[in-house]
């Protein structure tokens, strides 16, 4: 039955060639646990992926609940926390995911740095790795005020506080991420919440399609 | 057509139309949006020049510092609500009142005047033990890095009114 439907659109459409080229490929033998276990540490890019993958999971689902509102974000948190079933599961997923996707991310910057891959021909994949590593710091960043309790407010203060050091322009990129030169408060939780959920996934988006193309294009690095 | 220069053809004319119109629509979609991003940076800053009868009669303030509290009207967009402030006031030598913010300079606690007993006639911060002197300034070698913001101030009819707190100009 799945055969004929697929079948059916292939004779149309001619997929074959599309997913072939998107997951039918070699691993080469030195990356590849199975031969040399050592070669675990070129899981750490994949799993930076498969944990991304659960954030934007995770994240769809908890803006079903969450409100960007400060009279109401908390609220709100705590009612999916408490109140709604396996809701303190999706809320864990995403709250302990920030933290792994993190680690992963720099395990893998650590095996690229340390084995030279970064090397010509690839110095753009790791500028572009550079950029999602900016990207993804950025989501944390902005994903810590959405709680809007005492620990996410005063964190977002010190954040806020280290980007108005910035020389000449700090004043203005503070007012530009807070929304008001003083107050963190109404306007600022909003403009993370936007940043937050569509101007840095946009990017990621962008950046991990990029980051793909690439490695695909230029295989990944020989053996040491 | 001059000499020696490339006739444009056709194809090429319609590509640089084309590129052309579709940038500026690309561009005039983007202006409204970006606008309204960025407009919390271009908003005048509406605070300076607001200030606020702290029901404090200049004839109470002495030279020994006080602690008064009042509360402002913020208003945050759409969000308006009641905040307390905090300064601590009094008369230096020359009788000029004084006003200081309590916030300490370090990491942002609150300080008080003999807040601890070891320090007379200081500004005491409990967190960090920053300790400023009678006029505000930090003394040197505890925590803070700057001297107390000051108040702007002035009297109306024989009240203290409190404004904005400034940051000192670096010494």
């Amino acid at each position: 039955m799945l055969q004929k439907i697929y079948d059916w659109i292939d004779e149309r459409i001619d997929i074959t060639p599309i997913w072939r080229d998107i997951a039918d490929h070699e691993v080469p033998e030195h990356v590849n646990p199975a031969h040399h276990f050592s070669a675990f540490v070129y899981c750490f890019g994949g799993l930076t992926f498969f944990v991304v993958v659960i954030q934007i999971l995770s994240g769809m689902f908890l803006t079903m609940y969450y409100v960007p509102d400060i009279e109401n974000a908390w609220r709100s948190v705590y009612y999916l926390q408490t109140e709604v079933a396996h809701g303190q599961i999706v809320r864990g997923m995403h709250h302990w995911g920030a933290s792994v996707v993190i680690v992963m991310l720099l395990l893998h910057t650590l095996r690229v740095f340390f084995q030279g891959a970064y090397k010509k021909p690839r110095e753009l994949n790791w500028i572009v790795g550079v950029l999602l590593f900016f990207t993804i710091l950025g989501l944390g960043f902005t994903g810590y005020l959405l709680p809007w309790d005492n620990k996410a407010y005063f964190a977002t203060e010190v954040g806020l506080n280290i980007a108005q050091d910035v020389p000449i322009i700090g004043d203005e990129i503070k007012t530009l991420l807070s929304g008001d030169e003083e107050i963190v408060g109404a306007q600022t939780l909003a403009r993370f919440f936007a940043i937050h959920v569509f101007f840095l996934p946009a990017g990621l988006f962008a950046l991990l399609g990029v980051h793909f193309i690439l490695i695909r294009r230029q295989g990944i690095s020989g053996p040491l | 057509m001059s000499e020696g220069k490339q006739p444009v053809s056709r194809r090429q004319f319609l590509n640089y139309t084309l590129t052309g119109v579709g940038g500026f629509m690309a561009a005039g979609l983007m202006v409204s949006p970006l606008r309204m991003a960025i407009d919390p940076v271009l908003q005048e800053s509406s605070a300076a020049g607001d200030f606020t009868n702290v029901k404090l009669a200049v004839e109470d303030i002495t030279d020994e510092p006080q602690r008064v509290d009042w509360e402002i009207e913020q208003v945050d967009g759409w969000y308006e609500s009641k905040v307390g402030k905090s300064a601590w006031v009094y008369k230096d030598e020359n009788g000029d009142i004084v006003a200081l913010s309590p916030i300490c300079k370090h990491l942002g606690c609150v300080v008080s005047w003999e807040g601890s007993d070891d320090h007379p006639d200081k500004f005491y911060c409990p967190c960090h033990d920053g300790l400023y002197y009678k006029d505000g300034m930090n003394v040197p070698g505890t925590p803070p890095t700057a001297g107390l913001d000051i108040y702007e101030h002035k009297v109306e009819n024989g009240m203290l009114f409190l404004g904005k707190a400034q940051p000192r100009e670096e010494a």
